[in-house]
């Protein structure tokens, strides 16, 4: 329909105007010699070189890289047994309260489960630091890991692992030489979607951690409270671009998959 | 077939995430609504233990008479909860409003671009989504603040003279709430979209059925399971919602996240911020149930 390319170009152009605009001027203003964010008076890499020389600011991107690292491993194993369970083995009892447990979190207000995971640390006399932020973001992170695995195998042929059933695999067989590898994509993606939510999370960090253990979003956090300054856009800049550079290498991996296809 | 062995395998398998989520989501939430029921003390940690599970079951008995709800009396008598509560409520649903109106002409141009883009336009649509989401309302900031490139820009431009309030507002919480959430909202109602058979509109069409009663009476019935996936994903995050009203609201815009927020890290008030979890979930439930049950009916998020 022709009469509908203007409108359609338009409502694409505004809309992507008002998604990348802000993320734009972020990185276009890390640039931005002044200090003043928000008067351009020349090029300049002095942030970042100021960035670089942040010791605290290295050490809290090294813990969030650590906790995302780990937490996410824990995630995408607990979340691939979880999606397991619900895809293939039918209804047991109190499948409907596990189903609960899987959902909620996926929307549930990030207060909420951070307080509750607070109290539960200080309930059992957890030490509060690294593990116990490992422990809280593994597990909002497990239930995201669901439900992208179980999609996976909601749409996986299920009669390749019927065969190997028929041809004398087991359960256990069956599982790493079929289905697992039929749902790698999905684990791979569940694995990076649990990183970014572990390395973005302030909310959760904020409530389980204790002294010692200031993640990233919590160091610019407290910065941005201050103020805006180039060095937060220098440090926003280059998380956005290691993002950036991740879903590129994901976006031409998937085009390949498909062409070969 | 060898059901025994296999029955007993998917136990196994079942029980390490079930025994994770029991743990660490589950027995924390009865824990809140336990401190809930606590009187507040100035001490470590700042609340009077309430009962004692290994007591036995007298003492329990014992323990349910001294039971407190102070907390909820203290969040009945203060104004400030009962105004968040419904802040929370009335921006969640704004914002829901706005991104509904702003992201459904998006994921409709987006499906009925030429097939080769479809996939790389959604992709740049949901792409926001993988970045920080401080980041994004970090950027924000620097936007609408009084002295911020907005205003620079509209008053060079000449079209005001005044700096536009925007910045601790109300507007800015919207306004960041709308973007960041953005995602979430069209990507259900890009799905809803794309699996429409293109035959019905042309039938519509063939019947005699205008560009705009084709999109009434056929495109929009028919994404609506989109468009309230998408509003669900939105409102109940949203309604809890710390980061944004933090850095972009102001005094006025106190919602239910930072009011519980502040009574736990500044007033170190822990039953009153447990009561108002309890409560915010008890207004979430319905909605998260909703939510639930479309996902389990074998929608996609």
């Amino acid at each position: 329909m022709s009469a509908w390319r203007v409108p359609r170009l338009a409502t694409l152009l505004v809309g992507f105007a008002f998604l990348y605009a802000p993320i734009v001027l972020l990185v276009v203003y890390s640039f931005n010699a002044s200090r003043l964010a928000t008067v351009w008076t020349g090029f300049s890499t002095h942030w970042y070189a100021a960035l670089l020389a942040d010791e605290q600011m290295r050490g809290s991107a090294l813990i969030s890289l650590e906790v995302a690292a780990l937490s996410a491993a824990i995630a995408t194993v607990l979340g691939a047994l979880a999606a397991l369970a619900l895809e293939r083995f039918g209804g047991f009892r109190t499948r409907s309260v596990f189903v609960a447990a899987i959902y909620a979190p996926l929307v549930m207000p990030e207060v909420i489960l951070g307080l509750s995971l607070l109290l539960l640390f200080v309930a059992i006399g957890a030490p509060r630091g690294f593990w116990t932020i490992v422990a809280g973001h593994a597990t909002f992170s497990m239930c995201f890991a669901a439900v992208v695995i179980r999609a996976r195998l909601a749409g996986a042929d299920r009669s390749l692992e019927e065969a190997a059933m028929d041809l004398g695999a087991g359960p256990v067989a069956t599982f790493m030489r079929i289905t697992l590898p039929l749902a790698m994509p999905a684990v791979i993606s569940a694995y990076m979607l649990a990183f970014i939510l572990s390395m973005d999370d302030l909310v959760i960090a904020s409530f389980t951690s204790g002294p010692g253990a200031t993640t990233l979003p919590m160091r610019i956090y407290s910065a941005v409270r201050l103020g805006v300054s180039p060095e937060i856009n220098a440090i926003s800049s280059l998380l956005l671009g290691a993002v950036g550079v991740a879903l590129l290498i994901g976006a031409v991996a998937q085009a390949r998959r498909t062409n070969a296809a | 077939m060898p059901r025994r062995p296999l029955a007993r395998g998917a136990r196994a398998v079942l029980s390490a995430p079930y025994l994770w989520l029991a743990f660490f989501f589950i027995a924390p939430l009865a824990l809140v609504a336990k401190i809930s029921l606590s009187k507040s003390v100035v001490a470590q940690p700042p609340y009077a233990p309430t009962f004692d599970l290994y007591a036995g079951f007298g003492a329990l008995i014992e323990a349910a008479r001294t039971l407190s709800f102070d907390a909820y009396r203290g969040l009945v008598a203060d104004p400030l909860y009962f105004e968040s509560y419904l802040t929370s409520l009335g921006v969640a649903a704004l914002s829901t409003a706005i991104a509904i109106l702003v992201a459904y002409p998006l994921a409709l141009a987006i499906v009925r671009s030429d097939r080769r883009w479809r996939g790389f336009l959604i992709g740049l649509a949901v792409a926001p989504f993988w970045t920080s989401f401080l980041i994004r309302v970090y950027a924000w900031i620097a936007i609408l603040k009084e002295e911020g490139l907005l205003n620079h820009a509209l008053m060079t431009l000449g079209l005001i003279r005044e700096p536009l309030e925007i910045f601790a507002t109300t507007m800015a919480v919207v306004i960041g709430i709308v973007y960041s959430y953005l995602p979430f909202v069209v990507l259900p109602i890009y799905n809803a979209l794309e699996k429409q058979d293109v035959a019905l509109r042309e039938a519509a069409a063939d019947l005699g059925a205008g560009p705009l009663r084709t999109f009434f009476s056929v495109t929009l019935p028919l994404s609506a399971s989109g468009v309230v996936a998408g509003a669900l994903l939105m409102f109940i995050p949203a309604v809890g919602e710390f980061v944004i009203p933090d850095l972009l609201g102001g005094s006025d815009t106190m919602m239910i996240g930072r009011v519980m927020w502040n009574d736990f890290f500044e007033n170190r008030d822990w039953p009153a911020a447990s009561a108002g979890a309890i409560v915010l979930l008890a207004i979430l439930v319905v909605p998260i149930v909703w939510f639930e049950r479309r996902q389990t009916r074998g929608g996609a998020v």
